[in-house]
């Protein structure tokens, strides 16, 4: 099977009950995407499939070949944090770290969902052609990473400063750049 | 996980061929049968991806949409003539799972995913769904989240699809395709009460195929709302969700919607309400008399007798609010 992985192209010969999670994280050694709950309830295995973020753990590996997928070692290193790493350093968005790749890479897509104009449960008005991103907005649309150790409020103030209010466009496409790289 | 082989799709010919085999199952997004699966709850021997296949959303008639099965969840809620035209669509589409799965989950697929509860996982209960004829340990268990309407002693649990819900408000209707041809049929008929065959959910025959999901214009457009009230903000099952709509003519209700979800093994359209409704003035009375009509066959269990209660106050509270197009606070 061949997959994109981090703008790499990788050939992994893998059984069909190999999850995405387990495709990275055993298989290709990139061990950033976490194993939560392992059935979609968490959002830990967060990662993004053309741009888009998906729950690892619930996406069979040979269904996604052929696909570009970003992993948080796609989208900073320790060497050069992503700007919402860098947040979330800064608004202590995290305690354990365990939910934090999720967290960042499910941020990212989140980004570029509201550049898009996706709306959400929680937005008023569905004709609305852009959807600015306020606290109602962030927490709903992040629902579906769970933190256990309760970081939430870093954790929405460190995304909220990176693709918050008025620069949210011009940062989910600086940001979607980097993850085509 | 139990092995199976995996093929995609090339066409949907290919994937009714494939689809008709012993132990076959039909693949969309995955988050509900790749994790049943890997409970060894569901052994299909083979998959026949079908995520590439019956994506478009297109117009149909004047005002209509036909939304191919294949189309994700994200991408029929943001689609603008979905937002337009059917609202409630887009906002029970969004009132559900989380970002991530509705990234992944496409609309056939949010269809027939199972009516389920936490024994239907748990292999140490007993669950007629999943070992036909075992018996329910739901029942006298915790039951919190079970059906209130339409149950049986063979099980209690609820169809938790928001989208599915606003599909049988607006009278939607599926095309399945399959071996012996096609047809279509409303939505509200897909999807079956529990009886004595919980473990039978809906009217497929194997191999065959939801291919499209079909939308006829309506006037609900400007009053219509979907209402999910569950154990936290976000990401959860509804306790009680209702689908309401309304055409108005001065304060006198020309025709109305209704439509139940967290409370019964199968979306519930509430018909009763509905017709306890249409051509009558627009207020709070009638509004309670139709939600009571609604629920007088309603029965709780031991801990979502609350439910009976919780589903009338929401339908009042949204049809009133609906009457008067004041802002709702979801």
């Amino acid at each position: 099977m061949q997959f994109l992985i981090n703008g790499v192209e990788v050939e992994a010969d893998v059984d069909v009950r190999t999850s995405v999670l387990d495709l990275v994280r055993d298989h290709l050694g990139l061990p950033g995407a976490k194993k939560g709950c392992n059935q979609g309830a968490c959002g830990a295995c967060t990662v993004l499939v053309d741009g888009e973020r998906i729950n690892s753990c619930l996406a069979l590996a040979v269904q996604y070949q052929g696909r570009s997928i970003t992993t948080i070692e796609g989208l900073g290193s320790s060497e050069s944090l992503h700007p919402l790493q860098q947040a979330f350093v800064e608004h202590d968005g995290f305690q354990c770290g365990y939910c934090t790749p999720g967290q960042i890479c499910s941020a990212v897509g989140m980004a570029a969902e509201v550049e898009r104009g996706v709306p959400s449960y929680v937005t008023v008005d569905l004709q609305a052609e852009v959807i600015e991103l306020d606290h109602d907005e962030l927490r709903e649309r992040m629902s579906g990473n769970l933190c256990r150790c309760g970081a939430y409020n870093g954790i929405v103030d460190a995304i909220h400063e990176t693709f918050g209010g008025q620069g949210a466009s011009r940062t989910a496409r600086a940001v979607g750049k980097e993850t085509a790289r | 996980m139990t092995p199976f082989l995996y093929e995609r799709a090339a066409d949907g010919r290919a994937a009714l061929s494939s689809g008709a085999r012993a132990g076959a199952s039909f693949l969309g997004g995955g988050t509900n049968l790749v994790d049943l699966m890997r409970e060894t709850i569901a052994r299909p021997t083979l998959l026949v991806d079908v995520t590439g296949l019956f994506r478009e959303i297109e117009d149909h008639g004047e005002g209509g949409l036909k939304v191919g099965a294949g189309a994700k969840n994200t991408a029929v809620a943001s689609d603008s003539r979905v937002r337009q035209r059917f609202p409630l669509l887009s906002q029970a589409i969004l009132a559900g799972a989380s970002a991530q799965i509705r990234n992944m989950a496409t609309v056939g697929g949010n269809v027939l995913q199972r009516t389920r509860c936490a024994y239907f996982y748990d292999h140490a209960a007993r669950c007629n769904k999943r070992k036909p004829g075992a018996g329910c340990d739901a029942i006298g268990g915790f039951n919190r989240a079970h059906a209130i309407l339409g149950a049986s002693p063979s099980c209690v649990a609820t169809h938790p699809s928001d989208m599915c819900v606003a599909l049988v408000a607006l009278d939607a209707t599926v095309s399945v395709e399959g071996g012996n041809g096609a047809r279509e049929l409303p939505l509200a008929d897909l999807h079956r009460l529990p009886g004595e065959t919980p473990e039978i959910e809906t009217e497929l025959r194997h191999g065959e195929l939801i291919t499209a999901v079909t939308l006829r214009p309506n006037a609900f457009a400007a009053r219509s709302s979907y209402r999910k009230v569950r154990d936290r903000a976000s990401y959860a099952f509804a306790l009680v969700s209702v689908a309401a709509a309304l055409e108005l003519d001065g304060n006198r209700i020309k025709d109305a919607r209704l439509a139940l979800g967290g409370v019964a093994h199968k979306p519930w359209r509430a018909h009763a309400a509905e017709a306890a409704l249409r051509g009558r003035a627009a207020s709070e009375a009638a509004f309670a008399e139709a939600a009571e009509a609604e629920l007088s066959s309603a029965e709780g269990l031991r801990h979502n007798a609350f439910k009976i209660d919780l589903a009338k106050r929401v339908i009042v509270d949204s049809f009133v609010k609906l009457a008067s197009k004041e802002e709702l606070r979801r």
